[in-house]
């Protein structure tokens, strides 16, 4: 009696396990079952294109976790991410075809510093709005949603920004190693003296993009998980009282949370330039906001705040990518990703729902 | 003296809750100035016939706002709706049904497939108690994905004739020699003046946004929808069923969504899947403007209108300007925060009644 | 035969696992009477005000109301017996207005045009007008949102509400916890004037002031048990402390 109760709680235990983990389970069974569906779908070449074209993705995810976590949102990441872009555009356009006298590399440079530094702003404004006037985090992203789509569209034209130098997509979409039998291991490009049709030949591991992104998002994880700001952006979640009576300064810890959100969206914004080759901004059906928090709230966070991982997100990201491309390789129309990623989300809260935390 | 300070008082309280009403008028007199040939009876009709997906949507927005909720499929359940109606019309046509009759019936058709994504939602949101947010996004996705598969198989078009008609016709007719003639444009020749009067979508898009203004300023249901978004706990003890509510609300949102979509269908005589895309903003904003709060529990619709109004006016106007649509954009966005900074500075009025003091 | 008790429990036990909140308990109130329901925390008075009220069902034990036995399986089935609870948090809407708040859940609505159901502001104003004038409250308006009114003021609004539906029993937790000094007198004013109007009232309070203000009847509860029920006017303050302490004995 004493025993099968206790295998019980044992069987309930690993099944709550699971029910916790659900989307790295996921993610395993969409990986194994695309493998069989999808030709093509195992292999390291397909693995590394979902995750150069889930870059942007990620960081997204990577900006609205700390959002959610403080029991806000931001709806503005992915018009300012397109702001990024076309201003970081822009300026490489103006100053490489100002004078012959400005080399890529100082254009580049220019426009990325100053791209990071202007994309405080928008964050800093909502964070103001919100932690200081007392103005919703939905309204306040969505008016900056609109006011940063507008100066996207105003500096671009409404056309993306093109005439960049070919440098952009060389560093955005190369690859860390390249390997070749008998030519051996050549870094970040292809070894002197092989010409770019023979690019096929070689093993290609690791894109920089891959490098860069997992730069960032250590960084992001030990800033959330290891550093007393991330503590303080689980505590203004939890319990946004408590946090202000142990001496938080919760404005203005809130106010840091936007701007950061913002900033990776700058980032977001940099790497869509590098990987593109263009300054683009952001259409209206991309959604990428929306996306972010579905990839959010699948990796376990609560919209309510107060819970939330990178790792989590990063996980609900990579199970969003897999998927659509695993349909797509699998001869699915794409449109069914759209309905995929709606089923998903509602399966993420249900579980939500019945497994509450008792581990 | 006090008492005089406390009227002056007052009645810059009364003034700054109808900050709104101020806007719009500053905003007319702005575009009559700088615009050409703003103040004509085209215009203020392009006004309203643009504007009715933002007052349709942003009224279906407010139900769903009120009780605290949020729906952020109504622009892609417009475009699925937009979708199915087109498609059905044209099946029944091909079928060698009538026009007329081909096109009620798909409008029918459409309207009730249109109340199931908010049946589906409003379940997710009362029984399965899924955050707003994600339950509607979820239903974003499915319409929109839906709606794509939906295209695919063709492109929406091929409406007889009759959809055009009743889209881009107007109740009123006038021309100088045929006199007043009513829904059928007089026949004249080329050039002569036929003045139009109240196009035929606005009649359809009032009629319905009137019928739910009544609804919620005069009925237990809006009495409830009010009770729900200011305290559920409440409203479930006074033994109103709260979960059966909340799913009455997405639907009439979905069916709102619906006739937009339908709308948009004789207007445009296509269905698109993002018809309705890039609405959110501005429906969200209608509301907002309109006074409500994202934490429920108020909100009117006749002031939502007036916020669609005031964007409405916004477009055409900078259309009328040669300004681009991007400026838009950035304008809807600054008026939407401005009107939450604005409403913290006016509290709610406070009523004395004579007899008791 | 109608019994000349209100509500009456008769060994009333409720069990959580293996702890007894509630032991054998005899309770009742008349019509009229102001019961103070004292104890320290987990004591074990909300447990059997939730049996009472609905919320809890008893383990062993009979409910009488108006001296019928009775099963109370829900706080609907509490509501429709005449007994009402006023939480500390009171359910009231705050974006709703007085007389709406005392109509919430039970709108009276009229006939448009003979068609529409409409809801009926004139009646439920004029009849909100007249529970309050009833009970004596004064509130500026009743078209204020009750967001607009102070404390006193909120608790008066919930109790005409249940008095108006015809409440026999109120059981009020706390009822001055949260209220400044002015307000508290309010509420105990309040508490007096419908002790005239013969309904039956449950306190739970910690305020020893606010008891011997207002109650007839003094029952203290001690680890689940009943320690004491005296008359007010037999007792002193520091009896009853010594009850809820436990320093005093059962008698």
């Amino acid at each position: 009696m004493g025993s099968s109760r206790a295998d019980t709680i044992r069987g309930n235990r690993a099944f709550s396990v699971i029910a916790h983990h659900w989307a790295a389970f996921f993610l395993l069974i969409f990986i194994v079952i695309f493998s069989f569906t999808g030709k093509g779908f195992f292999r390291i070449t397909n693995f590394q294109n979902v995750i150069h074209l889930g870059v942007i993705a990620v960081l997204m995810a990577c900006a609205e976790t700390f959002v959610i976590i403080t029991g806000g949102i931001d709806l503005s990441v992915g018009f300012v991410m397109g702001f990024s872009s076309v201003t970081a555009g822009k300026i490489i356009q103006v100053m490489f075809a100002a004078g012959e006298g400005t080399p890529p590399a100082a254009a580049i440079i220019t426009a990325v510093a100053a791209v990071l530094v202007l994309s405080l702003i928008p964050g800093l404004i909502s964070g103001l709005l919100i932690a200081r006037y007392q103005v919703p985090p939905f309204i306040a992203t969505l008016g900056m949603w609109g006011i940063t789509n507008g100066i996207a569209l105003k500096i671009s034209e409404g056309f993306p920004v093109a005439m960049l130098p070919d440098v952009l997509t060389k560093i955005g979409n190369g690859y860390v190693f390249y390997f070749r039998k008998g030519t051996g291991i050549s870094l970040f490009g292809l070894p002197e003296g092989v010409g770019n049709e023979s690019i096929r030949e070689f093993t290609r591991l690791i894109p920089n993009s891959f490098l860069f992104l997992g730069i960032i998002v250590l960084i992001l994880w030990h800033l959330l998980r290891n550093t007393t700001f991330g503590q303080h952006t689980y505590a203004v979640g939890g319990n946004e009282d408590a946090a202000i009576r142990s001496g938080i300064d919760v404005k203005r810890h809130i106010v840091k949370i936007y701007v950061l959100s913002s900033f990776i969206a700058g980032l977001a914004g940099i790497f869509n330039v590098f990987q593109t080759g263009i300054g683009n901004f952001t259409p209206f059906g991309a959604m990428y906001e929306l996306f972010a928090v579905a990839a959010v709230v699948i990796g376990g966070a609560s919209l309510l705040g107060g819970k939330g991982s990178i790792i989590g997100s990063f996980v609900g990201v990579l199970l969003i990518a897999f998927l659509e491309n695993g349909l797509l390789i699998s001869g699915v129309e794409p449109f069914y990703r759209f309905i995929a990623v709606g089923l998903l989300l509602i399966i993420a809260v249900v579980i939500d729902q019945l497994f509450p935390d008792f581990l | 003296m006090k008492t005089n300070l406390l009227r002056n008082k007052n009645l810059l309280l009364e003034i700054g809750r109808r900050w709104a009403l101020i806007f719009l008028f500053a905003e007319i007199v702005f575009f009559g100035l700088s615009a050409k040939g703003f103040f004509s009876i085209r215009v203020f009709q392009m006004v309203l016939f643009f504007g009715t997906t933002v007052f349709l949507l942003g009224t279906a927005e407010l139900f769903v706002i009120i009780t605290g909720g949020i729906d952020l499929s109504v622009g892609y359940l417009m475009g699925f709706s937009s979708i199915v109606s087109t498609k059905i019309i044209f099946a029944l046509t091909e079928s060698g049904m009538g026009d007329g009759i081909s096109l009620l019936l798909g409008i029918v058709l459409t309207l009730l497939i249109g109340l199931i994504p908010g049946l589906v939602s409003g379940l997710m949101v009362a029984k399965l108690k899924v955050p707003p947010f994600i339950a509607t996004f979820a239903m974003l996705g499915i319409s929109h994905g839906v709606s794509e598969l939906l295209i695919k198989e063709g492109a929406a078009k091929n409406l007889p004739h009759l959809a055009n008609a009743i889209g881009n016709g107007y109740v009123f007719y006038w021309s100088s020699g045929v006199g007043f003639s009513m829904f059928n444009r007089p026949q004249v020749a080329r050039g002569v003046f036929v003045l139009e009067l109240i196009p035929n979508i606005v009649v359809i898009a009032f009629a319905a946004i009137g019928i739910l203004a009544f609804l919620l300023k005069r009925t237990v249901f809006g009495q409830h929808t009010y009770a729900i978004g200011g305290n559920v706990d409440s409203a479930v003890r006074s033994g109103i069923n709260v979960d059966r509510h909340l799913v009455k609300i997405y639907m009439l949102s979905s069916f709102l969504a619906a006739i937009s979509g339908i709308i948009y269908m004789l207007m445009y005589v296509t269905g698109k899947a993002d018809a309705g895309a890039s609405s959110l903003l501005d429906s969200i904003a209608a509301v907002v403007i309109g006074g409500a709060s994202l934490s429920g529990g108020k909100g009117t619709v006749w002031r939502t209108i007036l916020g669609g109004v005031i964007i409405a006016i916004l477009e055409t106007g900078m259309r009328l300007m040669g300004i681009p649509t991007f400026d838009k954009y950035i304008m809807v966005g600054i008026i939407l925060i401005s009107a939450v900074l604005i409403d913290q500075l006016f509290p709610d009025r406070t009523y004395t009644d004579k007899e008791e003091s | 035969m109608k019994s000349e008790y209100l509500v009456e429990t008769r060994g009333l036990t409720k069990r959580f696992g293996g702890l007894v909140a509630v032991n054998s308990v005899d309770f009742y109130v008349k019509p009229g009477e102001v019961v103070a329901l004292l104890g320290d925390n987990g004591a074990g008075k909300s447990t059997l005000i939730k049996m009472i009220s609905g919320v809890h069902q008893p383990d062993e034990g009979s409910l009488f109301v108006m001296g019928e036995e009775t099963k109370i399986a829900t706080p609907m089935d509490a509501l429709s017996k005449g007994i009402e609870t006023i939480y500390q948090d009171l359910a009231l809407a705050e974006n709703l207005n007085v007389y709406s708040n005392i109509f919430l859940g039970r709108e009276k609505t009229k006939k448009a045009l003979g068609l529409f159901k409409v809801l009926d502001h004139k009646y439920m104003f004029e009849e909100s007008k007249g529970i309050l004038k009833k009970l004596d409250i004064k509130i500026p308006s009743l078209r204020n949102n009750v967001r607009s009114l102070s404390g006193g003021q909120r608790q008066a609004v919930a109790i005409s509400r249940s008095i108006y539906w015809n409440a026999k029993c109120l059981i009020m937790d706390e009822p001055t916890a949260a209220l400044g000094v002015a307000q508290q007198h309010q509420v105990l004013e309040l508490v007096k004037s419908l002790k005239d109007h013969g309904i039956g009232i449950i306190i739970i309070s910690h305020q020893m002031h606010d008891v011997f203000a207002v109650a007839d009847r003094i029952v203290v509860m001690r680890r689940g048990e009943k320690v004491c029920d005296l008359e007010r006017s037999k007792t002193n303050s520091d009896e009853i402390v010594g009850y809820i302490v436990g320093s005093e004995t059962v008698a």
